[in-house]
Parts: structure tokens; sequence; C-alpha cells
């Protein structure tokens, strides 16, 4: 026994030594780290349907094997470990939280692709990042709250006070307060991704205030089901995943959901695992939107007038087609000082680092 | 007729026994299951108990990883055993998991980006004196007000979890880190990474920790007067307090005992296979501990291979639902059947099962 244990310890650095073992190649495997249950209607649900959708598209030459409910501790570095050595060629991390796992288990499997999303490190010549211009969806939510609104009054769940979430805030309310000029914005804070009771707390004490249209950052579909309550009078979005269940009431009214931001993930997975079995794969750091098919608005219900349709259409349009960017001056920062002038574009890099709302919003960022 | 008859004596017999035919049960069991959702039973089975410990692929990789799972349980599991054989039920071991490591990571970040070898001991008495220190307010409470240390331990929880989603997004983030929460990588910085102590054998000073921890409760609840104290206190309490053992210290000293292991647990997690403070940092292993510490049957030995156990059945049922595409609460339910048969069959210890008519009242 002691024997046998020491030889496997040193076929353990042998393979740790020099990544996984060359295995005759007829299918290419992508493997998927979820968060969360690939039934959570949200998150994890769409990651899940873009692997579909890539098993879909090549068919017998992908194989796709996952793993769920991953915690983003310790557990992750070794769950990305096994999946390196069952064999997989392609890693999806997708969560913000394996983003150092990811990059340790990427050093000892150099002949292994690791695509991590979310996050910003690369620290290995087979690590890749990816996201998605979320704000782009934003943009076109926060016209339609502009204009569905009755009370002046749009609220914004928000998760945690990260860029990516501020600079969701940002772009609902420069296009709400563009469509109309006297909206007020609620910002609550659940320090959560998913906890469908606090959602629901939040959006409660939101509705409670007068809000009456309220987009979300975090992943449950709990404040649709707290809106739903209101019996028509407010308004909210689907969040991650078209949650459509909610676009019409058991009477056949339109329900709370008025339109979704849908994260769609398949065109990346299927251009990244195609360009790994044609040869062409090179290490990216992608952050594609509505142009790519990778943001996309869902169904708008019947609540809508058509003309706020249109408008949003022809927003979804412009942005499709690269003429307008949501983040386009003037534009100022909350303390009044210029941001953005007059048909200038934010670049990248402040919208990844945004640590400020812009004028107009009330409330400080927590910390 | 089935009649359970109480045994005078524990069976000795069947306490060796119940654990197996507990396995036995669960596999004859969850083989049902599987097969219901069209995976071969031998095959998930296989993979589960088997695989990770001798599968030529992952066995090399999953067997230290065993340890480095089972590590934080065992450590955390034998905290918990001493205060439940006095009788006292600390159910937020979670909570005093998350402050050792806040407290220990804190006293560490203090100091970077100095290198001393002095750091890492530094946190790890810090992150002891945390979790001590959070296990002393249901302790305090209890010998003050008489709270019920069950309640208070457990609310402390979530407090402590809400103060980790504020340190990991406010004075412990990560400067370099883009705003993301979150704080520098521990196991990445050389003074407080708590590395391998032999490579490749998932001895971690952790580890290490866990397997002195179940030494010295072995030697307190056998040899010691407080093992003694504390057992009768569990079992009789009256007769403790005439014996002269003061409740108030057994019930410090057992709290007081779980907080710094569970802390210390932290610690050794933040600084070695978590890496990181985050919000996500506390993933369940209080609570998980605490059926450890039942499944040990509150015995450090048992809780040794409890500890194990579990440790086996997560990394087997990784392994079940990557190579064989299993839903992930298929695997909750296998190790809940394991659970459940595990406690079940224990009525054997305990009892005799006599077929026939019962007797005239």
């Amino acid at each position: 026994m002691i024997r046998r244990t020491l030889l496997a310890t040193a076929a353990a650095g042998l393979t740790l030594a020099f990544g996984a073992p060359a295995i005759a190649q007829d299918t290419t495997k992508a493997c998927f780290v979820y968060v969360g249950p690939i039934g959570d209607g949200g998150w994890t649900y769409q990651h899940h349907q873009g692997a579909l959708a890539l098993k879909e598209e090549y068919g017998d030459k992908v194989e796709i094997a996952y793993q769920e409910s991953v915690p983003e501790g310790a557990d992750a570095e070794r769950v990305i470990t096994q999946m390196a050595l069952s064999g997989c060629n392609i890693i999806f991390t997708t969560s913000f939280g394996y983003m150092d796992p990811t990059n340790n288990v990427a050093a000892k499997f150099p002949d292994v692709k690791f695509e991590h999303a979310t996050g910003y490190k690369r620290e290995h010549p087979n690590v890749s990042t990816y996201n998605a211009r979320f704000y782009e969806g934003r943009a076109v939510v926060g016209h339609i709250a502009g204009k569905m609104t009755q009370t002046n009054k749009i609220g914004y769940i928000g998760s945690f006070p990260i860029p990516e979430v501020i600079m969701g805030i940002n772009s609902y309310y420069h296009h709400a307060k563009l469509a109309n000029p006297e909206v007020e914005l609620v910002v609550t804070w659940a320090y959560t991704w998913f906890d469908p009771a606090k959602e629901a707390d939040a959006a409660r004490a939101m509705l409670d205030q007068g809000v009456d249209v309220i987009t979300a950052h975090t992943d449950s579909t709990a404040p649709l089901a707290e809106i739903a309550k209101e019996g028509g009078s407010a308004w909210g979005f689907g969040q991650a995943s078209d949650m459509a269940a909610f676009t019409t009431n058991d009477d056949g009214t339109p329900g709370p959901r008025i339109a979704s931001i849908i994260d769609e993930w398949s065109p990346y997975y299927i251009k990244r695992v195609g360009a790994l079995m044609d040869g062409t794969y090179e290490q990216i750091d992608s952050w594609a939107g509505m142009p790519e098919g990778e943001v996309v608005i869902g169904t708008m219900n019947d609540a809508i007038p058509d003309d706020v349709k249109a408008e949003a259409q022809a927003m979804i349009d412009a942005i499709t087609a690269g003429e307008y960017h949501p983040f386009t001056g003037p534009m100022n920062k909350q303390d009044g000082s210029a941001w953005l002038a007059e048909g200038e574009t934010a670049d990248d890099g402040t919208l990844l680092g945004m640590d400020f709302y812009v004028e107009g919003i009330t409330g400080d960022i927590p910390n | 007729m089935i009649r359970l008859e109480k045994r005078p004596q524990p069976s000795r017999a069947w306490t060796v026994a119940t654990p197996i035919l507990a396995v036995i049960l669960t596999m004859i069991f969850g083989g049902i299951m599987f097969s219901l959702i069209g995976t071969s039973p031998f095959e998930a089975i296989r993979t589960i108990f088997w695989d990770p410990l001798f599968h030529p692929q992952f066995a090399a990789f999953s067997r230290p990883q065993l340890l480095v799972k089972a590590g934080p349980l065992i450590l955390i599991a034998i905290g918990l055993s001493i205060g439940f054989r006095a009788g006292i039920w600390n159910i937020g071991a979670e909570g005093q998991y998350i402050i050792g490591a806040i407290c220990g990571a804190a006293a560490g970040l203090a100091l970077y980006p100095m290198e001393s070898a002095l750091i890492l001991p530094l946190m790890i008495v810090a992150g002891a004196l945390g979790g001590w220190a959070w296990a002393m307010i249901p302790a305090l409470l209890k010998v003050r007000f008489g709270t019920n240390e069950i309640l208070v331990s457990l609310m402390l929880v979530y407090v402590a979890e809400n103060l980790l989603a504020s340190v990991s997004s406010g004075i412990l983030r990560n400067p370099e880190g883009m705003g993301f929460p979150g704080s520098r990588n521990l196991s990445q910085w050389s003074s407080s990474q708590n590395l391998e102590l032999i490579p490749n054998t998932g001895m971690h000073l952790g580890v290490l920790t866990a397997f002195i921890a179940v030494i010295l409760a072995y030697v307190l609840l056998t040899r010691h007067i407080q093992g003694y104290n504390i057992r009768l206190t569990g079992e009789a309490p009256r007769a403790a307090k005439f014996a002269g053992v003061s409740p108030a210290r057994t019930i410090l000293f057992c709290l007081g005992t779980a907080g710094v292991l569970a802390g210390m647990a932290g610690l050794f997690e933040v600084t070695g296979p978590a890496g990181q403070v985050s919000i996500d940092f506390g993933s369940g292993y209080g609570f998980t501990a605490i059926i450890v510490a039942f499944l040990g049957r509150l015995h450090p030995v048992g809780i040794l291979l409890a500890g194990l156990l579990m440790a086996l059945t997560y990394i087997g049922g990784e392994l079940a639902q990557l190579m064989l595409g299993v839903p992930g609460a298929s695997i909750q339910l296998f190790q809940g059947m394991l659970l459940f048969f595990l406690l079940g069959v224990d009525v054997l210890t305990n009892y005799r099962v006599r077929f026939g008519a019962s007797e005239v009242a």
C-alpha cells in the first residue's frame, strides 16, 4: 500500500509537470464549471444553453461535460484540475470567483485551454477571458423604464458595488433620463447575486417608496414575482435569462416582465471551440455585446406602447450596427465635473474600472 | 410484530458493523436511484467510492485532495464534538470559521508586502483568536444571561456572512483588483501561503493541525480530568454540579475550544486552498462539520474516519458528475442517503430487534 502510494505520487508529479496526458483527438472535449444549478433560470441556465448550442452546432465532433453548483472557494481549483485530468481540451469557468483557481490550474496544464468568464487575469498563454457588454442592454431597458414610469421613480437592485454593476446603473439611468427628464433613480444594494428572499425584500422596499419600474442586477425571478403583486401598476425586466414565464399573467393581461436582457453565450462558445478545432485558436480578452449577438433584448410585451417599442428597437438596431455607444457625451460625473464631451464615447478602460455615478443620481456608492 | 428492546449497554459488535451496513444500504438504494435516472448503478458507485482512491488517471491527484477536503471538516468537528459531549450545542462553527479567516487575513494583510517567516504564525494566532472571540459571544451570553447558545451561535453565522461580504468589498479588498470584491491572494504571497508540507500529499498545516487535534482530543476525553468533567456534564449534569464542576467554566472551555479550532480551520483555508477572502469564502464547512461530528459518534477517531468518508463522497460525487454526467442534485441525494442510513441503523447499536407478539402489558 505504501509503495503504491509513492508510485502514484510520483505519477502525479509527472502529470502535473508535463500537462495532461496526450489523448488521441477524434473529438474535442469542452467542459464547463457552473456556479449554480443548470435550472437556476438565470446566469448558469444561460451558460448551459450556450453549452447545449455548442453541442448542437458541432454534433459528434464535440463532447461536452459540466459540473453544477461548484462553490467559488477552495473547491473550484480541485474541480477544474479534475476536468483537466479527465481529458477536457477547453474548460470554461463561468463565474468571477473562479479567476485565481483557473489561472493556478492553467499553469499546470499548458496544453489545455482555459476560458474564464468576467475576470481580468490572464497569467498564462492558455488563459483567455470573456465577458459581455451588458450595459448595452441596460441602455435599452433604461429607455423603456423612463417612458413607462408614471411616478417618475425607477429602481435598480444592485448586487455588489463593483464596476460591472455601476456601469449598468449609469447606463440605465442615463437612458431613462434622456427619455424622461423628470426621472429619479432609487438604488438598493442586495449584497448577493442570488437570494430570492433578499431580492424580493429589495423590490418590496422600492415599490413601497413609489418606484414603479425596477430592473435587477441579481439572478433570481423573485423581484418579478414581487412586482406582479402590484397587479399591473409596476413593471420589471427579465435579467440574464428571458424569464418569459412573467410575460403574461394567467388572465391574459401583460405580466410584470415587459422586456428582458438575455446573456447569449452560444456565439462565443461556438466561435472559440470552432477555432480550437481548426487550429486558429489564440489567447484573447473578449468583450462583445449586441453586434456579436451576445447581449439580446427579449420580446417586449404589450404593456409597452407601440411607439416606445419602436424607439427601443431603433436603439437596439443602432447599437447592433455599431452606430451608437450607450456612453456618448455630453455626460458629467455625479459631482458635476465633465466626463465625456459632446459626441465623445467612453473608452473600455474607464468602463471596466467605473467607480463613479453619472450626474443626476443621488446617493453614494457604498465604500 | 417487530419490537425494539433497549439493550442494557450499546452493542460493541453493532457499533462496528452499523457504518458498514449503512454504506451497503446506501449503495443499494443509491444504485436504484442511479439506474432510475439512466446511469449504470455499478459504474456510478464505483466512480464515487473507488475512483477517487484508485482510478489510474485521477487517483494520484484526488487521493491527496481527500486530506485537503477532510482537514477543515475534521478540525472543526473535533472542536464541536467536545461541546456536544457536554451538551453544549454550538451550531455556529461556520461563523467562527469565517471570522477566523477574516481576522487572520487582516493581521497578515496589514503587514503586506513585508516578507517574514513570522507572518504566517501571527496570522494563525489571529485566526484562532478571531474564532475564539466569536464563540465567546454565545458563551458569555449563556453564562451571564442564560441565553440559548444554539440560537445565538446560529444567528451569528449570518452576521459573520454579512461581515465577510462587507470586508471583501471594503477594507480587505485587493487594491489592485480593479474594484472587484475579494482580498489579495494569500496563497500567492510567500509570507502567508500555507503550502503542502510534502509535495503532492495534500498535507498542509491545516491537515497536520487536524491530526494533532484528533490526538489531543482523544487524550483530553480519555485521560484528562477536564475531559471527564465534560463527559460528566453531558451525561449527568446534576452529578457534575455535585462533583464541583463549574457549568460556566465548562461552557467557556467548550465553546472557546470550538471557536479556536474553527477559526484556525478558516485561516488555513484562506491561506491555502481558498487563497483569498471573498464573498463566497464560507462554503458551509461549519455546518458539514456538525454532520461529521455526529457521523463520527463524537469520538475523535470516529470523526477522523467520518471526515475522510465525507470528503470521499464529495470528490467521488464530483467525478461522477464529470465522467457520467449525473446531475449535481443526485449526488446530494446520495450523500443524504448515506447520512440517513448511518444515523438510522444506529438504532441497532442501542436496541435489540425482537420478532413475535409483544408481552401483555
